[in-house]
């Protein structure tokens, strides 16, 4: 099995051939040579010579994203600034038979943009403009590197936004959440990027440019935009995104519901579904993360908190108060200890901030982190929680929780310190059994961080061999020599990943 | 040779990229707050030689602390960038020409007297109509403003019951050539009830040398400083006009750390340490009648103050409260202009690749006047505008207060 991580790269024992059996079939490895000072020559040509990153020390900083366990360097990266300079570009790589990798910002947490076997490195952060906003049908086409934010902010003026709302919407880039699928915590009521992507302008790896989906809603055939958005750069480049945006809400009213323990909050997560009742956000923290962010952030969560749960409702003024109630009745039925409306535009901002800021204040906890992005049916989240706990029994080590309650996506965080070797593979030893878990309850490995190479082991778990051999099989249509993007999501042969212990100090973060 | 737990701090998440000035003009990663770090991360724990390419990224990074406010990681990028130029200053041998550069800014900017020589030389030159020559050979030359005669301050006296007693801090760069804008917060800082003293001993606040990555030049200033404004009566704040020097000074305490005679006054002076917009914001309702005068004003955030104080409010407030006049936002307020220090000579590209974006947004307000609480800024953004032919006036939050307090005579 290729990509796969050990705490130790000695643990590794697939070198020389690393082969591992998708389906009934071997896949080989594609051993991609290195690049040619004339190949960096002619990129140059076509791009100017400060799009081109080359030297030993620029291209370090390209050896990982968010995900910081993996590490690995391009030889060369470039970086576009145009669809017709991406094709020239995409075009001179597959001429010279290299492999490339698409990278966005970088915020990925799962080493999507990991440069596996692929020496070239395409990036979009020059292709940042948005080439056109159509209020009256609510339509705007993004360049890949647009970052998410950019896209609401230009919408903002007439009454519009972008519903997908990562937690790192101030940085990450729509080639990258369309490659990620990426949600957030209003995917709840407003869905995933694919329900607000109407079509995609795609480079093949061979250089075509392919349009899939249209700027509308029902396009016959096979839908080739739906297959594209999630497959993690493994189809070519995204050059830009036609994007749906949404009427904002005309009210917005937030409640905190305070909780003796995560048990009760969960039982008020399934009264208020049950009740009919949709809030564009339901999170849930537990004791750990409020205690984390409380003296991070000084919102004022009472201190001997179990568990806080946020339920944002919105729509229209009228009846929205009625919910409110409703939902108030139902925490204090779960026996909230206290139900709090945040009182204004600037409360709920603060208290937004500390839920999407929440891990930089779980650094203050230990060294380093690490989370895991399972999803459970909502049900089942109690369960979920209560084997995370057993878990961080077992193998001695500190977890904390902060997740999307609504779409029972947990995202248990993992305190520990790298320079402790013991440590870290108890760490990678539990993060494997929650996902385990995650599946056994009748969930999924990932909600919305990829799999990359962090989750390629469990793939296996999710998938049957069959499913796994048309997943591959549908990827050579748009890229015959697995050369976009190699080595990621399928157990594919390949050079094992190299944790990097001895590196830089870093610590990795959960959503 | 940098402190791991700093660099330790970073999660790597990428949540400041967008906040970076120069990320934004290049997208280039190591010219990124992120990039930057693992930058300096490599070379520190051995696994990436020091080079004329590191030493590259980490000179165009402005120091503008944007990425401090973005991070959510609470990371201090200021520290680790200090911690890194020293590095290289100690570590590096620069090509000569850059050497020279470098040395003469540290020998020029920082010292009073030198600098109102050239000033008195420059005023004469622009006066003859030589200057334009002066312009053709060194292009960064063209910052320079009409430079007018200044002469020091004296202590002055509150009008009426004083209700706090302050010093000034008269700043080299900003005494020199915007001497005008301490004369007016002086003025507006009296008339709302507060006297203000003007120590004898102050020098530069040792802001360059920091960013220069000259500790021991830093630390030097700050000491002839803590003596200065803690001798005598404690003053209820130091004030400062400028951003950069505010800033500088508020780190005073973590600079002299180490040195035992002076840590613990060089942090009960840091401490006192004010922006001159925070204090008359908060003097505000006891300041005399003011003239209303109709004007649209846009404010720009000095990174100094926004990213390195955390004063954002304060200038706006005071602005808005001006009778007549219309505040408008400014896109992109908190980006650096560039100026960044001495940035706009070591880095004429980028630093006016930023002006010009910032004046683009400047200019797209359609306002008589932009106010700028730093004179970095100040000169950098009336460069640009001068450059562009456009009327829009630059002047200090104070300086406009002082006008309104006059009845709105302008200027
Ligand atoms: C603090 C933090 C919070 C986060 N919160 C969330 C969250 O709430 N929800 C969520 O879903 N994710 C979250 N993430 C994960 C991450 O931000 C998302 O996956 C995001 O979509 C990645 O975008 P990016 O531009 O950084 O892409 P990168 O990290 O650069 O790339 C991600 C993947 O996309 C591919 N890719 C990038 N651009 C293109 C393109 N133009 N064409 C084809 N493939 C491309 C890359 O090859 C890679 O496989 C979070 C990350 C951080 C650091
Ligand atoms: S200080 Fe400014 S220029 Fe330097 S890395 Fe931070 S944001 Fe970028
Ligand atoms: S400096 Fe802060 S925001 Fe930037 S990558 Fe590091 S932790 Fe994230």
């Amino acid at each position: 099995m290729g990509g796969n991580l050990y705490a130790n790269p000695a643990d590794c024992n697939c070198a020389p051939p690393c082969r591992a059996v998708i389906g009934e079939r071997r896949l080989r490895p594609v051993s991609s040579p290195r690049v040619s000072p004339e190949l960096i020559d002619e990129l140059r040509a076509i791009v100017g010579a400060a799009a081109v990153v080359a030297d030993e020390a620029s291209t370090r900083v390209y050896e990982c994203d968010g995900f910081t366990l993996a590490r690995s360097a391009p030889d060369v990266v470039v970086l576009p600034g145009s669809r017709d300079e991406m094709v020239a570009v995409v075009r001179k790589v597959a001429a010279s038979g290299l492999c490339f990798v698409p990278r966005g910002a970088g915020t990925g947490l799962s080493g999507g943009c990991l440069p596996l076997d692929a020496p070239v490195m395409i990036g979009t952060s020059r292709m940042r403009a948005i080439r056109s906003v159509d209020f009256e049908n609510r339509r705007v086409v993004a360049e890949a590197g647009v970052v998410n934010l950019h896209v609401t902010r230009a919408a903002a003026a007439h009454g519009l936004f972008y519903a997908p709302d990562p937690s790192s919407q101030s940085a990450c880039t729509i080639g990258g959440n369309v490659a990620e699928n990426s949600g957030g915590p209003h995917t709840l009521k407003y869905g995933v990027t694919t329900n607000h992507v109407l079509g995609l302008e795609l480079v093949l790896p061979d250089g075509e440019v392919v349009e899939l989906g249209g700027e509308v809603d029902d396009v016959p055939g096979y839908d080739l935009r739906g297959l594209a958005i999630g497959a993690e750069g493994t189809f070519g480049i995204v050059t830009a995104a036609t994007l749906r945006l949404v009427r904002t809400p005309q009210a917005v009213r937030t409640l905190l519901g305070m909780f003796r323990d995560v048990d009760d909050a969960c039982r008020a997560v399934s009264a208020i579904i049950a009740a009919g009742i949709l809030p564009a956000a339901l999170e849930l923290m537990d004791r750990m993360i409020v205690e984390a962010v409380e003296a991070a952030y000084g919102f004022g969560f009472p201190p001997d908190a179990g568990a806080v749960l946020i339920v944002e409702l919105d729509g229209l003024e009228v009846g929205l108060g009625e919910q409110v109630d409703a939902v108030r009745a139902i925490c204090q039925t779960a026996r909230a200890s206290e139900v709090r409306v945040a009182r204004d535009e600037a409360e709920r901002a603060a208290l937004w901030k500390s839920r999407k800021r929440a891990f930089g204040a779980v650094g203050r906890l230990a060294p380093n982190y690490c989370t895991q992005d399972g999803v459970v049916p909502r049900g089942s989240v109690p369960e979920i929680l209560r084997r995370i706990a057993a878990a961080a029994e077992r193998y001695r080590l500190r977890i904390a929780n902060v997740f999307h309650a609504g779409d029972g996506n947990i995202h248990p965080i993992m305190l520990f310190d790298e320079r402790d070797a013991d440590e870290v593979s108890r760490v990678l030893a539990a993060g494997k059994e929650i996902l385990e878990a995650c599946v056994e309850l009748g969930g999924s490995v990932t909600g919305e961080h990829g799999i990359g190479v962090e989750k390629i082991e469990q793939m296996p778990l999710l998938f049957s061999p069959v499913d796994l051999r048309v997943m591959s099989e549908l990827r050579l249509v748009f890229d015959a020599q697995r050369r976009c993007n190699p080595g990621k999501i399928f157990p594919t042969p390949g050079a094992c990943v190299e944790t990097v212990k001895v590196g830089m100090p870093r610590r990795q973060v959960p959503l | 040779m940098i402190d791991a737990a700093l660099l330790r701090q970073c999660v790597h998440c990428g949540l400041c990229l967008d906040a970076c000035p120069t990320y934004l003009q290049l997208g280039t990663e190591m010219d990124s707050p992120r990039g930057r770090i693992h930058l300096v991360g490599a070379v520190s724990e051995g696994s990436l030689p020091l080079s004329a390419d590191v030493v590259r990224h980490l000179d165009l990074c402005l120091g503008c602390r944007a990425c401090e406010t973005a991070c959510p990681s609470g990371v201090e990028y200021g520290r680790i960038l200090e911690a890194g130029r020293a590095a290289v200053e100690t570590q590096w041998r620069r090509p000569l020409g850059d050497r020279l550069r470098r040395r003469l800014l540290i020998e020029l900017f920082p010292h009073p007297r030198r600098l109102r020589a050239v000033a008195g030389l420059v005023r004469l030159l622009q006066a003859l109509g030589l200057w334009r020559i002066v312009t053709a050979l060194i292009p960064s030359a063209r910052l320079m403003p009409e430079v007018q005669p200044t002469s020091a301050l004296r202590s002055t006296a509150a009008d009426g019951v004083a209700v706090m007693r302050v010093a000034l801090l008269e700043g080299c760069v900003s005494g020199v050539l915007q001497g005008g804008v301490n004369s007016a917060a002086q003025r507006v800082l009296n008339r709302c009830g507060a006297a203000v003293d003007i120590p004898a001993d102050q020098t530069c606040c040792g802001a360059l040398h920091l960013h220069a990555g000259d500790l021991e030049g830093a630390r030097r200033l700050a000491r002839t400083n803590v003596d200065a404004f803690s001798s005598g009566a404690v003053p209820d704040a130091v004030v400062v006009t400028a951003a950069g020097c505010g800033a500088a000074m508020r780190e005073y305490g973590a600079l002299l750390r180490d040195d035992p005679r002076y840590a613990e006054r060089a942090a009960a002076l840091a401490a006192r340490v004010r922006d001159a917009t925070e204090v008359a914001d908060e003097l505000l309702d006891r300041c005399p009648p003011l003239g209303a005068r109709a004007q649209r004003v846009t404010y720009h955030d000095a990174c100094h103050l926004a990213h390195a104080q955390g004063v954002r409010q304060p200038p706006r407030r005071l602005l808005a409260a001006l009778p007549g006049l219309e505040l408008i936002e400014l896109a992109e307020s908190d980006l650096c202009c560039g100026s960044a220090g001495s940035y706009n000579l070591t880095e004429p590209d980028m630093a006016a690749a930023l002006g010009r974006r910032k004046v683009d947004n400047i200019i797209a307000t359609g306002v008589d006047s932009v106010a700028v609480a730093n004179p970095g800024c100040a000169l950098q953004i009336a460069a640009e505008l001068r450059r562009r032919g456009s009327a829009v006036r630059v002047a200090h939050p104070l300086e406009l207060l002082d006008e309104a307090m006059r009845g709105g005579e302008g200027t």
